[in-house]
């Protein structure tokens, strides 16, 4: 038996959720009606739509689910334009997962945890905010800052506001750019707001979010004193086979499918300042 | 060639030296007698690695598309088969031409080091020009080639005289030669339909798809190229469709048509040496004999037997295999 | 040692055929690259540098991986690596002439492809092939292979030969050259170490006058990847580049692929083709693009070979000096130029 490396599977979707005007979550299982397979928070995948092409997606359920996996694609380009305009019972193919998780087992352990997302900068972290909340007793406080262009713009709205505001020893703070009717929240890029919230520079901090808002968040978190070596984000850069062979996502001696998404901020460090 | 040489490195030297240019674009000494580069220079100190000699092939004038657009003039010594794709340049507004100080240099052909090497000589460590005679010295041993055995195919049967409306000519003057450059196109037009595709497809599976073909190519100014767009649905690498594959040439040729000089650069970079310029060279004899002789390039302006139509044109059904009827 | 009159070797070429493919060099429309050999092919054992490199007998330029085949709103995956495997196996491969560049051009692409997660369409080619590596006698100004350590004049290989005007000699290193040695063993008589040994010689005394044979790489190592990166050099270097792919695809440890679907008539194919970092569509995603301008494509190439590489791969170089982006970029740039620019630690 050949192994299966650049081999998809094929998934069926079941439910398609409109989370924003261009942001579309995708339940997927196997033909057999069961998990494609097992992934940790932060890993991806290859979805691929044939005769489209193939795109890397963090898978945004969490591993914690036993019944399906969830993509939230946001649409930017020819094949997620494809997919949004899927409908339920449409096959599609996934391979993985790929790349390394988020270190949930090893160093979050016991850890305070800041989550602070951008945008569709959410879809990562989401998987590793309910892998937290389901093995509660592991963690200690958390902190979740989120922000989108507009309320609008914010994804998976509604498990926030009806779960996760809700989860003992939790914090959530929204935060929308520009004053909007209906919004009676924050209003300010998360950065700023970031800032103002005076967070605890003990907790380990997970950033993900356009490189913009990573730049100006970082800067603010290391005024408020976080250590570096503390602050994880995810990269994303092209990728075609996922495995670390075809050199597209290369920067400096590390492969983002392989060696990232997930990096440590002292580990961007010693990267050319290529991603 | 070393007096035109020290002339044009004093010229380089005079307007970089005066701010008259902020940039010179010529040719980098390499690190063998036979590999120069084309290259900027922005200072006196630079010009030392300033080489002007056999082996500068390379057409310069894509490099102003580029280099035009930067803040203060750029001069740039152009040989006559260059004014050509100049003037092209030029006529497409893709060359700031206000922009461009032109020096026209002498040219009496390239030589093209494949074909010195395809005499068995390996190791090459010194090429002397002495009239028609090249002297190769080699690290196993020595010889004397025929010039026009060795030239780049582009030189060889070029008659092409200095057009750009220059700011300054460091010319000699050239032999005249009596080539006719459509001698290979007669012979694949002599073959039967067959034994041109055979022609064609064993020269194009050579094809490695890199592209160096279109990138040098003057004429192929897109800004993106319809075989780089996604959004095209052709474009492709290197296809698993050998027909497919062979078609990007044909097509190029077709997208240069009425505006190919040709230069030539397409054959002196194909890392396997397929004849691209005679796909080219084709539809120059084509235009010719359709719309009256035209050289591309001759002119910085005005009107192209592809671009404007007048009653005496031509019609489909006139035309069989490209042969007016 | 055995050997094997030259004007034999088409016979030898015939006895291998028999029951196993043969790439080897091959004379066509003027230039010489690997090719299948049959009956009447023009073979040049004696050109120093194939065009493209013997890697597409293991990663073939372009090569199908997969088809689908949908209905309605369902998708059957096709694997073809089981055929692919089949074929192998019934008729595996020899890899005939390869150089000692080359050679260990293999080796740096096995280091990629072969490691964990294996990529099983190298790892089936490959393993169905025996490597027949042949001696450099004549090494051209270009050549710099001594500079990463490899000896042209002893390259290794399952099976290693050297040619002469006379003869082929020929000397099995492994398990698979022996068992190609058995097949062949008919038409061959013993003889030729001495030979084999005053060719070694000569070469050995050209490889040290060539113009490349003491470069210095001093400065490239893991701990300089952000001064290399950052240098100012690179600017200069990478001015004249045209962008195009020449140097990547005649480069024998170039890697990098595309992921592309073909729609047929009877379903998609995803195929895979080589790459270009040098193309300006490599990171081009629907968002943006990591690398926006030609210089930055163009370090990202030489510094792959010269630092990242060598950084993820204990300190292996992965240019082997074969010296054929030294003949082949358009341009005259070239590995050579990054390395004499950037490479001595004088340049500090």
């Amino acid at each position: 038996m050949i192994e299966e490396n650049l081999i998809p599977k094929v998934g069926v979707i079941t439910d398609i959720r409109k989370d924003t005007p261009d942001v579309k979550t995708f339940r997927v299982v196997g033909t057999d009606g069961k998990k494609l397979f097992q992934h940790m928070p932060g890993q991806c995948a290859m979805v691929s739509v044939p005769g489209v092409g193939e795109c890397m997606f963090s898978i945004t359920s969490s591993p914690t689910n036993e019944e399906y996996m969830e993509f939230s694609i946001k649409k930017c380009g020819c094949v997620t334009e494809v997919i949004h305009a899927m409908e339920v019972g449409q096959q599609i193919t996934v391979r993985g997962p790929y790349g390394k998780n988020f270190p949930v087992e090893e160093d979050f352990k016991g850890k305070d945890l800041l989550f602070i997302a951008g945008g569709i900068g959410l879809a990562p972290l989401r998987s590793v905010i309910n892998y937290v909340r389901h093995y509660r007793e592991n963690y200690g406080k958390v902190v979740i800052v989120y922000g989108a262009r507009s309320k609008d713009d914010l994804v998976d709205i509604e498990e926030i506001q009806t779960e996760w505001v809700n989860e003992p020893n939790t914090e959530v703070y929204l935060t929308i750019d520009r004053p909007q009717e209906g919004w009676g929240g924050h209003v300010g890029f998360v950065p700023a707001y970031v800032k103002e919230l005076g967070l605890d520079p003990s907790m380990t901090a997970v950033l993900c979010g356009p490189p913009i808002m990573i730049k100006f968040t970082l800067a603010g978190l290391l005024e408020l004193g976080f250590e570096k070596s503390r602050v994880y984000t995810t990269l994303e850069l092209r990728m075609k086979c996922g495995i670390g062979k075809c050199g597209r996502c290369n920067v400096g001696d590390k492969f983002v499918c392989k060696d990232g998404p997930v990096f440590r901020m002292t580990e961007l460090d010693e990267l050319p300042d290529e991603y | 060639m070393k007096d035109v040489e020290l002339k044009m490195i004093e010229r380089a030297k005079a307007l970089l030296e005066s701010g008259e240019v902020a940039r010179v674009v010529g040719w980098k000494k390499g690190d063998f007698c036979f590999d120069p580069s084309p290259a900027v220079f922005e200072t006196v100190e630079e010009l030392k690695d300033f080489v002007y000699d056999y082996f500068c092939g390379a057409n310069l004038s894509k490099y102003l598309i580029q280099v035009s657009k930067k803040e203060g003039k750029t001069a740039v010594f152009l040989k006559p088969c260059d004014t050509y794709s100049f003037n092209q340049l030029v006529k497409e507004y893709r060359i700031k031409r206000e922009n461009v100080y032109v020096i026209a240099v002498e040219c009496l052909g390239k030589l093209d080091i494949e074909k010195i090497k395809g005499n068995g000589i390996v190791g090459v460590t010194g090429v002397e020009v002495v009239g028609k005679d090249v002297n190769v010295t080699s690290a196993y041993g020595n010889a004397t080639l025929y010039k026009p055995d060795v030239v780049l195919t582009k030189c060889a049967t070029c008659t092409k005289t200095h057009v750009a409306k220059d700011e300054e000519i460091i010319l000699h003057e050239r032999e005249a030669k009596d080539v006719n450059r459509f001698e290979e196109v007669e012979k694949l037009e002599a073959m039967t339909a067959d034994e041109r595709f055979a022609f064609w497809r064993e020269q194009l599976s050579k094809c490695i798809r890199c592209n160096a073909c279109r990138n040098v190519c003057p004429a192929c100014s897109c800004l993106k190229c319809v075989f780089d767009n996604p959004a095209s649905g052709i474009a492709a690498k290197a296809n698993d469709d050998q027909f497919e594959e062979q078609l990007f040439h044909v097509i190029r040729a077709f997208h240069v048509s009425g505006r190919c000089t040709d230069c030539g650069e397409c054959s002196r970079v194909c890392p396997q040496n397929i004849p691209l310029h005679l796909l080219n060279r084709k539809f120059i004899k084509d235009i010719d004999g359709l719309y009256g002789e035209y050289q591309a390039g001759e002119e910085s302006e005005g009107k192209t037997p592809l671009t404007s139509f007048t009653e005496g044109d031509s019609e489909v059904n006139d035309v069989v295999y490209g042969e007016a009827k | 040692m055995l050997k094997i009159a030259k004007e034999r070797l088409n016979e030898l070429y015939a006895k291998i055929n028999e029951t196993m493919g043969l790439f080897i060099p091959v004379k066509k429309a003027g230039e010489v690259n690997y090719a299948v050999w049959s009956e009447g092919k023009e073979v040049s054992l004696e050109t120093l540098k194939t065009v493209k490199s013997p890697k597409n007998i293991f990663f073939p330029q372009t090569e199908n991986m997969m088809k689908f085949k949908t209905d309605g709103k369902n998708i059957e995956v096709i694997d073809v690596r089981q055929a692919l495997a089949e074929k192998t196996d019934e008729k595996p491969f020899v890899a005939f002439g390869v150089k000692a560049c080359d050679y260990k051009a293999i080796e740096v692409l096995d280091k990629v492809f072969l490691a964990d997660p294996v990529d099983t369409y190298y790892q089936i080619r490959r393993e169905a092939t025996t490597i027949v590596t042949l001696a450099c006698s004549r090494p051209e100004e270009s050549c710099f292979c001594g500079v990463f350590g490899i000896d042209a004049a002893a390259p290794q290989g399952d099976v290693t030969t050297w040619l002469d005007d006379n003869y082929l000699y020929w000397r099995a290193n492994t398990e698979k050259g022996e068992s190609l040695t058995e097949l062949v063993k008919e038409l061959f008589e013993n003889g030729g170490e001495a030979e084999v040994e005053a060719q070694q010689a000569a070469t050995k005394a050209v490889l040290e006058s060539l113009p490349f044979a003491a470069l210095d790489l001093s400065r490239f190592k893991p701990e300089n990847l952000n001064e290399l990166f950052d240098d100012p050099a690179w600017e200069s270097l990478s001015e004249a580049c045209l962008g195009c792919g020449t140097c990547t695809f005649v480069c024998p440890t170039c890697q990098c692929f595309d992921i592309r679907d073909f729609k047929t008539n009877e379903g998609v194919i995803r195929y895979r083709c080589w790459d270009s970092c040098m193309y300006s569509d490599f990171t081009l995603m629907a968002h943006g693009n990591s690398r926006t301008t030609q210089m930055q494509r163009y370090r990202q190439r030489f510094m792959h070979k010269l630092v990242y590489y060598p950084s993820q791969n204990d300190g292996l170089y992965s240019c082997v000096g074969c010296g054929r982006c030294v003949n082949k970029c358009p341009q005259r740039l070239n590995i050579v130029k990054v390395i004499k620019t950037l490479g001595g630690n004088a340049n500090d």
